[in-house]
């Protein structure tokens, strides 16, 4: 028995916003923000590689920018507006972004992907990549175990060529 | 993988913050940005009976110049600092070094407070404090002190705080407008922990240095500042070289050897770091090569 036991029945009440929908949950201050994703709310496209902030995997944005939801709280994401990879595109209609990683074949078995992507989405906001070797600067959080990197920094370097607005 | 049950505190005041970890008894955690705590909680090597969460104490997270300083607040995220003019301006070194902190998703969330109570003797803002000779600004219960960054690292992830104690501000001072400075750094993947690293300030008049900054990390259990290499660049006669000041920095330190690099390796690492910041500080400093 968990001397700690005791703890687990306290449960908090939390309200955020999940690609644009609202989401009323009561849960326990440990569970982790990719669980809830995951788990509490249905929403599996976020992925879960090694839950210690190496893989970059479980990224996802919240309130803009990016950040790795198996080391946050789920109690913490209170009051925020979350956008995870569902809230991108639809297979019918993908972002630009996503539209680029098909083009370019940018994923191989795809586990890492979603990372990929939420991580890109940030970067092309906040940096020029005017590079291929900054973009694999910016990647370098998120690991793709089939070693597909080189077909993701090209995806990411025509979606870099759509947002400056010379499309090559 | 996933964090014991803990008894969950998000207070609004840093009084009341305060309180609380005093009340855990030892058993009790700071939350603030989490990016080194959370792994540490999955992996159940931490498990505290409570967690203290600081995200909820106001104007707890701002850069402002104060006088000769630049006042950070605890809570001011990694990348708050990477984007901000104001560091950009008046701290360059540290405007240089915060791409280098892990990635843009920890940036994201790694405050400068968790970052140097954490005190892993790889990370750059302790060793930014260090070189800046930065004040770091703690309440307790029995209220503030102020403490130099030199004093407050004491060894590989130990900081000199008493349990009740809580980083709140950081002041940084600026350093002479017109000096030249540089920071590098190998780690073995970008933005992994640093190999070693090293920040090198220097104003430099009609050719020779009048006053000189250096600070390294990675190659002792905290970081340190060179004063022996500081004095060495002071002294008079011609001014030393890169090649010079490459060996002066490799007779300062000795580290460790780990699964990572030898100690042999770090030693001639930080004296390769040396040469090339020292050229670079050199060179912004006159606008010319040494």
């Amino acid at each position: 028995m968990d001397a700690r036991g005791g703890s687990e029945a306290v449960k908090m009440d939390i309200g955020l916003t999940v690609n644009g929908r609202k989401y009323q949950a009561s849960i326990e201050p440990r569970l982790l923000l990719s669980d809830f994703l995951r788990d509490t709310i249905g929403l599996t496209g976020t992925h879960v590689g090694c839950e210690h902030g190496v893989c970059g995997a479980c990224t996802i944005l919240v309130n803009g920018d990016s950040i790795r939801s198996c080391l946050t709280l789920a109690v913490r994401a209170d009051g925020m507006d979350i956008v995870t990879v569902e809230g991108l595109g639809t297979p019918d209609h993908l972002n630009a972004l996503q539209t680029e990683f098909r083009e370019k074949h940018g994923l191989q078995c795809g586990f890492c992907t979603p990372g990929m992507l939420m991580t890109a989405m940030d970067l092309l906001k906040k940096y020029p990549l005017a590079t291929d070797a900054k973009i694999r600067e910016g990647l370098s959080g998120n690991l793709c175990r089939c070693t597909g990197y080189q077909n993701i920094v090209a995806a990411i370097r025509s979606a870099v060529s759509l947002r400056n607005g010379s499309a090559s | 993988m996933k964090p014991a049950a803990f008894d969950y505190i998000a207070p609004n005041s840093l009084e009341a913050a305060v309180k609380a970890i005093a009340a855990a008894n030892g058993d009790g955690k700071i939350l603030a940005g989490g990016q080194s705590l959370m792994p540490l909680l999955n992996f159940r090597l931490a498990r505290p009976s409570v967690i203290v969460d600081l995200m909820h104490i106001p104007d707890m997270s701002f850069i402002e110049r104060r006088g000769d300083t630049v006042a950070i607040g605890a809570l001011t995220r990694h990348a708050d600092l990477e984007f901000s003019d104001l560091i950009a301006q008046e701290l360059p070194v540290m405007a240089a070094a915060m791409p280098h902190v892990a990635h843009l998703a920890i940036r994201n969330k790694g405050t400068i407070g968790g970052s140097l109570s954490h005190a892993d003797p790889a990370a750059e803002l302790p060793m930014l404090a260090v070189f800046y000779g930065a004040t770091i600004k703690v309440q307790g219960t029995s209220g503030r002190r102020d403490i130099p960054a030199e004093d407050f690292f004491v060894s590989a992830l130990t900081n000199c705080l008493d349990p009740d104690e809580i980083v709140f501000e950081i002041d940084f001072p600026v350093l002479t407008p017109h000096a030249g400075w540089a920071f590098e750094e190998v780690a073995r993947r970008f933005g992994d922990f640093a190999l070693a690293s090293i920040a090198v300030s220097l104003e430099v008049l009609d050719s020779r240095i009048v006053d000189a900054r250096v600070a390294v990390m990675g190659v002792a259990d905290t970081p340190r500042r060179l004063r022996q290499a500081e004095d060495a660049l002071r002294g008079e006669g011609e001014p030393k070289t890169a090649g010079e000041f490459g060996k002066i920095v490799r007779a300062c330190v000795s580290p460790e050897s780990d699964i990572h690099a030898s100690a042999e390796y770090r030693k001639n690492l930080i004296g390769a770091l040396a040469e090339r910041a020292f050229t670079t500080a050199w060179t912004r400093a006159v606008g010319a090569k040494p």
